[in-house]
């Protein structure tokens, strides 16, 4: 490939959401020379620029903010630290890393109107492209394909940020966060929301957003229901629903039609890692993800990994955490200085419990792993790991809410030799 | 003597939201359960004497990168109020640039809390 330029980096980031603006501080504050951030929207943000509701920056601000306030505050600390970037840039193709002096480095492909195509080479990548929503033609629903079928997510831009409604009579399909925050916002500029429609007996958002989002509107909440076909030919006239077992086998006779002009997907984000798998970096076929350790590192040494593309995250604030360690770890790597622990162990899922990550540990530094569990627990309950390096109670464990486990490297390294895995769990008390 | 009654509802102070259940005297919150922490308490006084919430919302820009800004309610305001609020911060459209922070409505439909941008928004090209 030719390219105009080669520009040479220390670290380079990608994607300028909440985890790659905090990645590139940290590696800014960890002493890497040239940080720059590579963003393919005209400006920083990621999908914060069009969350506009508040509920950002609880733990990293101590006060309640909405996605652009939190976004603002970033941005700010990103220039006070000296982060470069480089917007209106996509980041179109990864080389396989290439070794140099027993180290490896990173080599990618960029395009941007102002300078064409440029070849970057790195000395360590945070990869923070985030994650995309389950799309219309995933969804597997019967019928016609009218217009009005959107992700809740989409419909977000275009009222947050393109100020249109998409329309008047509103069906929303999922009761995720994003369609939760969305009926609210749909009823704000004068639709009407049919109801939220949900396969599992539970909501999958937070129980804040199904009190303020639906109930504070008179919003009907039907859980245990699927929308299952479109009906209309150029513009959506309704869907049929239906009610689901636990299996979200479809209930004989329970098939109703409900009129709508709009319907709003919100089941399900899935991380983008079209450039990670070109990387050649091994993914976690459970979270989508990559593969990382304590340091978010990837299987490809100069890569590091943060936010939403390895897991999906219920909290920003989480995000930015641990976009500030895989920025650090990647400042550290870049100057040769990164150390690995001693130890090699794979983090497994025991009861109720999915998606761990980081799902790697070497014991080289404490380790905060993030992970949710499979149904919703509403008594006391123990989340562990064992052999017996973490033990937590908690008063409930939903589905909708990440868990914490943190293991100390003292405590891992003091493991016996012969254990090499790790094993997650949840019990009740 | 009045009668006293139970109410429950989800307090949203914060992601957690705790399960609360208040024994009311009228408006009077008399005793609490289900909070693990202090704004729980002050949620609650509040959402059985006066329902209280973050609006956020949109206006018109003319000329700005975007055709839209983000804005909010400085502080929490009644929930009854939320129409009449969204019906007047429907109404205004301001020329870019916006400063992050400024007021938009001044103590929006007397509630004693401005409207103010949440966002800075430059002129026109992106």
């Amino acid at each position: 490939m030719n390219a105009n330029t080669v520009k040479n980096v220390d670290v380079a980031v990608i994607g300028g959401g909440p985890a790659g603006i905090a990645a590139a501080i940290a590696a800014r504050k960890e002493g890497a020379e040239r940080v720059v951030v590579f963003e393919r929207d005209w400006e920083a943000g990621g999908i914060l620029q069009q969350c506009i509701h508040p509920g950002f920056g609880l733990h990293m601000f101590k006060e309640e903010l909405t996605g652009p306030e939190y976004v603002d505050r970033y941005l700010r600390l990103a220039e006070e630290a000296g982060v470069e970037f480089s917007l209106n840039t996509m980041v179109f193709s990864m080389d396989k890393p290439q070794s140099f002096d027993g180290r490896k480095s990173a080599s990618f492909w960029v395009m941007s109107p102002k300078r064409g195509v440029e070849n970057i080479k790195a000395k360590s990548v945070v990869l923070a492209m985030g994650c995309r929503e389950r799309p219309a033609g995933a969804h597997a629903i019967a019928g016609t394909r009218p217009a009005g079928v959107y992700t809740a997510g989409t419909a977000q831009r275009f009222v947050n940020m393109e100020g249109f409604l998409p329309g008047k009579k509103v069906v929303i399909r999922g009761t995720g966060d994003i369609g939760l925050i969305m009926a609210r916002r749909m009823v704000l500029e004068g639709a009407e929301v049919v109801g939220a429609f949900g396969a599992m007996p539970w909501p999958a958002g937070l129980r804040r957003n199904v009190a303020q989002c639906l109930d504070d509107f008179g919003i009907p909440c039907y859980l245990g229901y699927n929308v299952c076909e479109l009906h209309g030919s150029k513009r959506l006239e309704g869907v049929s629903v239906v009610q689901v077992d636990r299996n979200r086998r479809s209930i004989e006779g329970t098939m109703r039609f409900v009129e709508c002009d709009t319907l709003l997907l919100a089941v399900g984000l899935i991380p983008e890692n079209e450039l990670t798998r070109m990387a050649g970096i091994k993914i976690d076929s459970y979270t989508g993800g990559p593969v990382v350790n304590e340091f978010m590192q990837t299987s490809e040494e100069c890569f590091f990994a943060a936010g939403n593309v390895v897991v999906v995250y219920d909290v920003v604030d989480f995000v930015s955490q641990e976009g500030e360690r895989a920025g650090k770890a990647a400042a550290l790597y870049a100057a040769g200085k990164l150390e690995k622990g001693p130890r090699y162990f794979s983090v497994e899922a025991g009861p109720n419990v999915k998606g761990i990550s980081p799902c790697e540990l070497t014991g080289g530094q404490d380790a905060t792993l993030f992970l949710r569990v499979l149904e919703p627990v509403e008594q006391s309950c123990r989340l562990y790991a064992e052999p017996g390096i973490f033990s937590q109670k908690l008063r409930y464990a939903r589905p909708s809410e990440m868990n914490e486990v943190r293991v100390s490297a003292e405590k891992l390294n003091a493991l016996p030799p012969d254990v090499k895995a790790i094993k997650i769990g949840l019990e009740i008390l | 003597m009045s009668k006293t009654e139970t109410k429950k509802f989800i307090c949203v102070a914060c992601p957690v939201g705790c399960a609360l259940t208040a024994t009311i005297d009228g408006t009077e919150v008399l005793e609490l359960e289900g909070n693990t922490c202090p704004r729980g308490v002050t949620y609650a006084r509040d959402e059985v004497a006066n329902p209280m919430r973050t609006f956020t919302s949109t206006v018109r820009v003319g000329g700005g990168a975007l055709p839209v800004c983000p804005v909010r309610s400085r502080t929490p305001l009644p929930l009854k109020k939320v129409f009449d609020v969204t019906k007047e911060v429907a109404k205004v459209s301001l020329p870019a640039p916006i400063t992050i922070g400024q007021v938009i409505i001044e103590n929006i439909c007397g509630t004693g809390t401005d409207i103010i941008a949440c966002r800075s928004l430059g002129v026109r090209p992106r």
